[in-house]
């Protein structure tokens, strides 16, 4: 029902909102309301979920913090509007968030279609499928015949059928809306098999009360380079939200953390100096003040940081770095020079 | 009429045109109206189409054609995944109106027989009635579904540990899995055969009733209903050798094959619709019997009429064109509540074109099919039970 109500209001905002727009009404709207309008996930461990304080905690969220802290200085200036998968383009749209920070592929279609543009990726993921250890099942090409739950609306949605059908595969979907309704549906045993972005069952297997029955079976079907996605034709906000990212990547390979980046004040090495804001020329290009780096640095942290705090070997995912380590670590991690 | 009312039909009176006139006022204002909702719409559509150009989001129809690449569980059609966007909508708009037609059907018997039991003269049983009505009545139906999905997903055992109450029906969190006959030819020409029966059937009540008129003498009709339509079928399924062959359910890998399937999915909003309405239709036929006047009863009874003569012949006819027009809008909310279906993974209309909507970005097209559809088929609905309602109200001459 939300779903059709926050389509509803697409519709509505798309006709009335005024054609005239200026340079940068992003930045503008989120100085007037002093936050951040983060669209995120509903609850998905490690990328956005409310911990038991009720703050809002993941790799997802700190990028959002990233965001706010870049903008506004201060990163708990953040709004979080959690998002099924079938309502966040719609909510991006309308206008109803800022920037769409919720483990969402980047994907051709939805650049060309949708009306978004995908930031730097700051997660790569790999589809891949969940069963009971029970079925004695060991790869997923022995999957014929299987009710494999889904979520509506995804890349994944479509990556199975893809699959399935070039494996010459037979499959039965059950496509539910809501995340606790599709998690509670596979746990209750209504499907053999369930399928999302591997560091998502991990997530979802790592909440389940009983996991250790299942497993995620060893293939990665698909490319899910998850990225923070905004509107399209508004080039100041679409920076901002690149550059955050890419500052986060930077500061990691320097070795600057939110502890020791006061350290780094007398450093002699120019890049670093202009980076942390010691000499003038990083806020400009952003029609930010020269601050924003550190901003980011000290109270969100670098990449790794966000990384191994939310999805590293401490907490319940022990995620590897993989695909996500920096570029000069065997990853994919890179960010072009901060000059 | 004052004074000046009887100037202004003067002066229209005597110059043909004027804006004292109050026809011409009434026409201009009604003019006026029109140029402000023409005009208004036509700012919000243009307005629309600006903001998703300048945003880069597809406009048109055009999608409908291409590959929708998403599978659907249940569809009536065949369908894969490289039909088109069109092809999945007549899926979601088949799977709406297949549970919409049963829910109606259901709903309606179970509201009539609650409602009737809720007037019986025994107190348990118009008791249970009253906490059934009130129960399902004032709980919000969306809650209702996810009790029924998690009675049917997590009360019931998995597929191999499947419940078999008869031979060949198994119960599983996979959904309810009932043999049918193998016979294809011989399944056609039974029903063929049921639906002469019912024709016959009606011939005979027609027949019955001009006898009646003409002569006075009483036919057996129900009885001889039943024979035929009992049977005729048998006879037919005789006839072409009584073949016994059942297409069975099997467990075979994952899940079931062969028979019919009904998933957890249907059944859940098939059950959720049903048991809400029926509700609701019971409160409508109590009333509707409520509505007939004891004393119409009492008169029967001092004639010799027996209780079921009484009800059949005075007070269900009545009774009935109260009912109509209230069901009506309970046949409306039913249909209309099918939307719901996509909490609980029903693949219904609403359902495929949030996905559709999603894949393509496309959601005013999307929103507008929606609205069409629901549209059209709610006042099809409407259309059919007002010519219904025409029939059977009192006809006054």
């Amino acid at each position: 029902m939300k779903t059709i109500l926050t389509i509803a209001g697409t519709v509505i905002g798309m006709s009335l909102m005024a054609s005239a727009a200026h340079a940068g009404p992003t930045l503008d709207t989120i100085k007037k309301n002093d936050y951040v309008r983060c669209g995120v996930n509903t609850g998905l461990g490690g990328f956005s979920i409310p911990n038991s304080g009720g703050q809002w905690v993941g790799l997802d969220v700190d990028m959002c913090r990233a965001f706010a802290a870049a903008a506004l200085g201060d990163a708990n200036k953040v709004k979080f509007v959690p998002l099924s998968s079938e309502q966040r383009f719609t909510a991006l749209q309308s206008g109803e968030i800022d920037v769409l920070s919720r483990n969402t592929t980047w994907t051709i279609t939805r650049e060309g279609e949708l009306g978004a543009l995908f930031g730097p990726v700051t997660y790569y993921d790999g589809q891949g499928f969940m069963v009971n250890k029970k079925l004695g099942v060991k790869s997923a090409k022995e999957l014929n015949g299987a009710t494999i739950c889904v979520q509506p609306g995804t890349t994944t949605e479509l990556n199975l059928s893809d699959y399935f059908h070039g494996n010459n595969m037979q499959f039965t979907p059950v496509v539910i809306d809501s995340l606790a309704q599709v998690n509670a549906a596979f746990f209750s045993g209504r499907c053999d098999v369930y399928t999302d972005d591997a560091s998502a069952l991990t997530a979802v297997r790592a909440a389940a009360p009983n996991s250790a029955d299942y497993e995620i079976l060893p293939e990665r079907i698909s490319k899910e380079p998850l990225a923070p996605a905004v509107r399209q034709g508004d080039d100041e906000w679409f920076d901002i939200v690149r550059w955050s990212i890419f500052a986060t990547l930077q500061a990691e390979e320097w070795g600057i953390t939110s502890q020791n980046v006061d350290t780094f004040k007398d450093t002699k090495n120019p890049d670093i100096q202009r980076f942390l804001g010691v000499t003038a020329g990083i806020g400009k290009p952003l029609h930010l003040d020269d601050k924003w780096a550190v901003n980011i640095v000290k109270q969100v942290g670098n990449y790794s940081e966000i990384y191994e705090r939310n999805l590293g070997a401490k907490t319940p995912l022990k995620l590897d770095r993989g695909l996500n380590a920096l570029w000069n670590k065997g990853g994919l991690m890179y960010a072009p020079p901060a000059r | 009429m004052t004074n000046s009312q009887s100037r202004a039909i003067a002066t229209a009176q005597t110059s043909g045109f004027s804006l004292y006139d109050p026809r011409v006022r009434g026409l201009a204002y009604q003019v006026l109206v029109i140029c402000l909702i023409v005009g208004g719409a036509w700012y919000l559509i243009s307005n629309a189409l600006a903001n998703l150009a300048r945003q880069s989001i597809a406009t048109g129809f055009d999608f409908l054609s291409r590959a929708a690449s998403f599978d659907i569980a249940q569809h009536l059609i065949s369908y894969s995944s490289a039909s088109s966007y069109l092809r999945a909508y007549e899926v979601g708009l088949l799977n709406t109106l297949l549970v919409a037609a049963v829910g109606i059907v259901l709903a309606t018997v179970l509201g009539t027989a609650v409602g009737i039991l809720r007037l019986s003269g025994n107190w348990l049983v118009s008791r249970l009635a009253a906490i059934y009505v009130e129960v399902t009545r004032n709980l919000p139906l969306l809650l209702q579904l996810f009790f029924w999905y998690d009675v049917i997903t997590v009360t019931l055992p998995g597929p191999r540990e499947a419940l078999s109450p008869l031979p060949g029906v198994f119960l599983s969190n996979r959904g309810f899995m009932l043999p049918v006959p193998a016979d294809g030819p011989a399944l056609l020409a039974v029903a063929v055969a049921f639906l002469v029966a019912v024709a016959l059937s009606v011939g005979v009540d027609i027949w019955a009733r001009r006898r009646q008129y003409a002569t006075g003498q009483q036919f057996p009709v129900a009885w001889a209903a039943t024979v035929l339509i009992a049977g005729i079928p048998i006879l037919a399924w005789l006839a072409i050798g009584a073949p016994t062959a059942m297409d069975m359910p099997s467990l075979v890998g994952f899940g079931f094959q062969g028979g019919i399937t009904m998933s957890p999915e249907f059944v859940t909003i098939l059950l959720g619709l049903v048991f809400y309405t029926a509700a609701f239709i019971a409160e409508v036929v109590r009333a509707g019997i409520l509505a007939v006047s004891w004393g119409q009863s009492e008169a029967a009874l001092a004639l010799g009429l027996r209780r079921g003569q009484i009800l059949r012949l005075i007070v269900v006819p009545q009774a009935f064109r109260v009912i109509v027009p209230q069901l009506t809008s309970e046949f409306l909310n039913l249909t209309k509540n099918s939307s719901l279906a996509v909490a609980v993974g029903y693949p219904d209309l609403v359902s495929i074109a949030n996905t559709t909507i999603n894949q393509t970005g496309q959601a005013i097209e999307g929103i507008s099919i929606i609205m069409a559809v629901y549209l059209t088929i709610s006042l099809l609905v409407s259309a059919f039970m007002n010519w219904f309602n025409k029939r059977v109200a009192l006809k006054e001459r």
